[in-house]
């Protein structure tokens, strides 16, 4: 019973290719295979984009102490109805001294890479959409073609506000996707496969989060994720108090619809790679709870994750350029290496307690040093301009 | 099928490296030099060899077509100015091209019949770094350590006094 309720949308894509079955030769069965789960994932994540973007602004309302959204439909949940009716109504503006086509490009290219990237992604038992051997690298591959849509919307609206939110994007972009990808390193490590279908099979027993390099690896993970999506404390790119709305500056109605929905999906697809590696992907808590199919455990995660992202916004103002830089060079680079160095004494030391304890010390050390060498009670003063009195 | 997606792909790769040789506007030039990148990429995986072509996209369009959009940007201003078009470029590139088939024409070990290789998977690829390759691998990790820091080290703040 409980087997068919988890593997009930892998019998139901068999069902609609079984009229094909036979007849038709394998490439259209192939094809037919793909759309089947393109469409299933457009159809899901673009549903849980609405969802989000009314919960957002419903919960952000509650921790600043004021009712969200509530005047369309019931608690306000029909708001991304009218607000999708209001991007598609509006007028397109296209600056006269804009560069048209790759204007018209970028928001393409960025939500196409968007949602590239979660094809990769396992969300239960058997439903990963496109299987391949490297698919950790090809997350990483798609996205950081996401750089390149960036400056072109950027460069493309000639526009200085667009320009300077692009350079502020690409700078932290790039400074973060080292963090990121270093602290992939020791879960490939340890697995020994780029596969992410792999990476969960290993998590059966035990999360990776729960060692010590896994819980580190994870947080700076989460961080370097949040500044790759742009979202708060990290806006700087579209810092609306300082350069309009960066790089989106100059979109209006649903190009700027698409630009807001490749970040949200870019984000949805940042948590859904930090569960396959640090939180079990689909896998339960504890093994008498996987009566309850895979891909209900997958959105809860999903969900909490979103959720703190939202908190995150709700609580922190956002940071300087230049302490965004410092965090990344300074600190996030030493401790994701610090994390590889970790896994592998906990693979030495027998993963088991002697190796769990091992790899906390060298954290600790690296951690307690980098501290004192960076002065980090110092750099809370104010601060002192080199070239502005 | 594999004809038919290997035309397709040449087409498109060549139609985007021409248009990089020929556009008046720099930067139009350089992002379709990304496309371009974008085709040979796929070549690889029309290949089989997966892992090199998602290499190939990770590092020349997430890096290499990042960094010369920055360095058009960052240095002179006249990225705006309409370029002439330079014929002697034509006469050297054909001369290139001749020289090329003209090689691959004359060389004999190239007549055989290319021996069946099993897919080139990132396992295998990565057991061969590891065990037959491991001092060539070592040595350019070094290398970029070093450049890394020598990186960090340019961009030091200088001490106040």
């Amino acid at each position: 019973m409980a087997d068919s309720v988890d593997q009930v949308f892998i019998r139901a894509k068999e069902c609609l290719l079984a009229p094909l079955a036979g007849h038709a030769p394998g490439w259209l069965i192939q094809v037919a295979s793909s759309l089947i789960n393109i469409g299933a994932l457009l159809g899901v994540f673009l549903t849980l984009f609405a969802l989000m973007s009314v919960l957002e602004r419903k919960i952000l309302g509650r921790m600043q102490n004021r009712y969200g959204p509530n005047r369309v439909g019931p608690f306000g949940l029909f708001q991304p109805v009218a607000d999708g009716i209001k991007m598609l109504i509006k007028e397109d503006i296209v600056p006269a001294r804009a560069d048209k086509v790759v204007h018209f490009l970028a928001p393409i290219l960025i939500a196409a890479t968007a949602i590239l990237s979660l094809g990769v992604i396992p969300y239960g038992r058997n439903m990963t959409p496109f299987v391949i051997d490297g698919g950790i690298l090809f997350f990483f591959a798609v996205g950081s073609t996401t750089e390149l849509a960036v400056f072109m919307a950027g460069w493309g609206s000639n526009n200085k506000f667009s320009m300077l939110g692009a350079m502020r994007a690409i700078a932290q972009m790039i400074s973060y996707e080292l963090p990121l990808l270093v602290t992939v390193l020791p879960v490939v490590m340890i697995v020994g496969s780029l596969n992410p279908d792999q990476i969960v099979a290993a998590q059966t027993k035990m999360w990776f989060v729960l060692t010590p390099w896994g819980a580190v690896a994870f947080i700076l993970f989460f961080v370097s994720g949040l500044v790759e999506s742009n979202r708060t404390p990290f806006d700087v790119p579209e810092g609306e108090s300082e350069i309009v709305a960066g790089h989106m500056t100059e979109y209006s109605g649903f190009k700027y619809a698409t630009f807001f929905m490749a970040e949200y999906i870019g984000m949805f697809a940042v948590s859904g790679l930090a569960i396959t590696l640090f939180l079990g992907g689909w896998h339960a808590p504890i093994s008498i709870l996987e009566f309850i199919p895979s891909y209900i455990w997958f959105f809860l995660k999903l969900s909490s994750l979103l959720f703190v992202y939202i908190w995150l916004r709700g609580t922190l103002p956002r940071t300087r350029v230049d302490q965004i830089m410092n965090f990344a060079w300074k600190f996030m680079l030493p401790m994701a290496f610090t994390c590889i160095i970790a896994a592998a004494v906990w693979h030495y030391a027998g993963r088991g307690l002697a190796g769990w304890l091992w790899s906390l010390a060298v954290i600790a050390v690296v951690y307690v040093m980098l501290s004192i060498l960076l002065e980090t009670k110092k750099k809370f003063a104010p601060r002192t301009y080199r070239f502005a009195e | 099928m594999s004809t038919v997606a290997f035309t397709i792909i040449a087409i498109l790769t060549l139609a985007a490296a021409l248009a990089a040789a020929t556009l008046q506007k720099l930067m139009h030039a350089a992002l379709s030099f990304a496309v371009m990148f974008l085709g040979i990429s796929a070549f690889f995986f029309l290949l089989g060899a997966e892992f090199v072509g998602l290499v190939q996209i990770f590092v020349y369009i997430g890096a290499v077509a990042v960094l010369i959009v920055f360095t058009i940007l960052l240095t002179r201003h006249d990225a705006e100015k309409v370029r002439g078009f330079n014929w002697s470029g034509v006469v050297v590139a054909l001369a290139v091209f001749g020289g090329l088939t003209w090689a691959m024409e004359n060389t004999k070990s190239l007549l055989i019949d290319p021996p069946q290789i099993e897919p080139l998977t990132v396992h295998r690829i990565g057991e061969l770094l590891m065990t037959g390759y491991v001092w060539p691998l070592l040595c350019v990790g070094v290398l970029l350590t070093a450049a890394l820091i020598g990186a960090l080290i340019l961009v030091l703040e200088e001490k106040r006094e």
